[in-house]
Order: C-alpha cells, then sequence, then structure tokens
C-alpha cells in the first residue's frame, strides 16, 4: 500500500506515461509500418466487393513472377528489374541496384506510403501496361513481407 | 648550389600545380538537394544539373511520364521543387554559359547529355568504341562505371 503513494511510484508512472505519448504520437508520424499501408489497401479492395475475403501471398507471388504483353516489351514481368528472386538484389535498366523487394532483407521498405504509391503507379504501367487494383497491391506487398 | 635546388623544387612544384589545373577542369557542384538526389537517382545516377540548359530541364520535367521510355512520373509538387533547382543550376545559368553549352545552338534542346557536343567531344577522344562494350558499362549514361566520384561531380579520373 505504501508503494502505491511513494515518490518512486509516481515517477516511474509518470515516465511511463509519457513514454506512451511519445510512441503514440511518432507511431502516427511518417514512418507507418507496411501493415497500415495494406490496411488502406484492404478498406478499398472491400469497398469494391464487400464479400472481399483478404490479400494472399500466393496470388502475390503469381503477380510477381507473371509474364505479360500489355506493358513495355523491355519489362514483362516484376522480375525483369526485380531479379528472380524476392531476397535478391535487381538492377535498373540504368544499372542502378536495386535493394531486395523482402522485407526480411529490406526493413525499410513500404514504410513511406508516398514512395509505395509512386512506385506502384509508375511500375504496374510499365509491366501491365494500366494501374494496379488495391487486392492486386495488397497481394504484392503481402508477399513480400512473408519473404 | 643550394639555390640551383631551390629553383628546380619551385620548378617542379609550379609544374605539378599547373598540370593538374590544366587537366582538373571536368568537375562539377554536388547536388545539394535532397529531394533533388534521390528522385533523380532513384534509377540512375543523379547527373548534375550543370550538364544541360534550362530549357532541356523543363521539357524533361513536363514529360516524366515518358522519361527515356520510363514512367517517371512524381505528384506536381514534387515536379516544381525538382524543376526549379534543375533549372536554377543549368548549363547556362551562369552569367558566363557552362562548358555544356559549347556548341549547343539556340534551336536546339538536348535531352540527353551524352548527345551534347562537349560530352561527345570528351568522350570520342579517349574513349575506344570496345570500351563501350563492357558489360560493366552497360549505358553510356552509367557514368559511375569509369567516373567512380561521378556522384559527387569529379570527372577528372581518366
Amino acid at each position: 500500500m505504501r508503494l502505491v503513494f511513494s515518490y518512486e511510484f509516481w515517477r516511474v508512472g509518470v515516465f511511463a506515461i509519457a513514454l506512451g505519448i511519445f510512441a503514440g504520437l511518432s507511431g502516427s508520424g511518417h514512418a507507418s509500418p507496411p501493415a497500415s499501408i495494406i490496411d488502406g489497401y484492404l478498406a478499398e479492395a472491400k469497398k469494391g466487393n464487400s464479400a472481399f475475403k483478404g490479400f494472399s501471398p500466393e496470388r502475390g507471388r503469381s503477380l510477381f513472377f507473371s509474364n505479360n504483353t500489355t506493358g513495355k516489351p523491355e519489362t514483362p514481368s516484376c522480375t525483369s528489374c526485380h531479379s528472380k528472386n524476392p531476397i535478391n538484389a535487381g538492377q535498373t535498366r540504368a544499372g542502378k541496384e536495386i535493394a531486395p523487394m523482402a522485407v526480411s532483407r529490406s526493413p525499410d521498405r513500404y514504410t513511406d506510403p508516398k514512395k509505395v504509391k509512386k512506385w506502384f503507379r509508375r511500375n504496374c504501367k510499365s509491366v501491365l501496361g494500366r494501374i494496379c487494383t488495391p487486392t492486386e497491391k495488397g497481394d504484392f506487398l503481402t508477399f513480400m513481407l512473408s519473404q | 648550389m643550394f639555390r640551383t635546388r631551390m629553383f628546380s623544387v619551385a620548378a617542379a612544384i609550379l609544374f605539378i600545380t599547373t598540370a593538374s589545373i590544366a587537366v582538373a577542369d571536368e568537375r562539377y557542384k554536388p547536388i545539394q538537394d535532397k529531394l533533388v538526389s534521390k528522385e533523380c537517382g532513384s534509377c540512375h545516377m543523379a547527373f548534375q544539373p550543370q550538364m544541360l540548359p534550362k530549357r532541356s530541364w523543363g521539357k524533361m520535367m513536363g514529360e516524366l511520364q515518358n522519361h527515356f521510355g520510363e514512367d517517371a512520373s512524381l505528384d506536381a509538387a514534387d515536379v516544381d521543387h525538382i524543376k526549379s533547382y534543375l533549372e536554377a543550376n543549368a548549363a547556362d545559368s551562369g552569367w558566363i554559359g557552362g562548358k555544356f553549352m559549347r556548341g549547343v545552338k539556340d534551336n536546339m534542346t538536348p535531352l540527353r547529355i551524352t548527345e551534347t557536343p562537349h560530352w561527345v567531344y570528351e568522350h570520342d577522344k579517349e574513349v575506344s568504341p570496345k570500351a563501350w562494350k563492357d558489360p560493366k558499362v552497360k549505358t553510356k549514361a552509367n557514368c559511375l562505371a569509369c567516373h567512380p566520384r561521378a556522384n559527387r561531380g569529379y570527372y577528372d579520373d581518366d
């Protein structure tokens, strides 16, 4: 009982609350984890189809390895630049190295929503010749998180 | 005796410094803008803006959705920011035109640095056609293959 009113108790309590507030603030800041980006695509996917069950790493895998003729001839597949294994580094057509796509190898990937949006916009157009659906984006990210 | 030796040492120093000044003229201010470095350097090395005229950067930033066959589109705010930096530091941004303005006529808007007269002159005189076929070069846009400090604006190491 004495502990509750002790100075030490309050000091620890105030510190814990301050820590909680700080963590909350920095959590809602710029560095959002991949999960929250995926949640955004999930909401969009459900809007289009109320029976939507959830994202699938297998569908993400087949999208990543698919060969397409609807996009640019130089880039028929994601693997044209990102290598045939997500844990390996890729190479741009201009010769610059691309960090591996797998979250296990590149932990800071898919944490910046603006960057994720930019590259889906650019690369879906290059590879598929169209924008990707929210389901495709969610599947892709789910696959990369599993790698 | 001492005097002669001093003289030859001084002469040697003078010779070395002037020789290096004469050679060391392919240096460009490194890019100092974070967004420019990041966005222009995602797929290739971010080339120094001193290598193309203002009008070239303006045209390029207006057609990013087809950037040499790639979609390099950005949101409007980032396009504006990058474009102003490139134009402010372009080959013709100073009161006297930079080296990359040599031979660029008023009606020319080069988009590839590798097609500017200055670039062509500098590479034709020293690079054999065979060197371009080296697999580590891959493309003429890959400055770093032969100039390891190119991203810091230093091209004097040939």
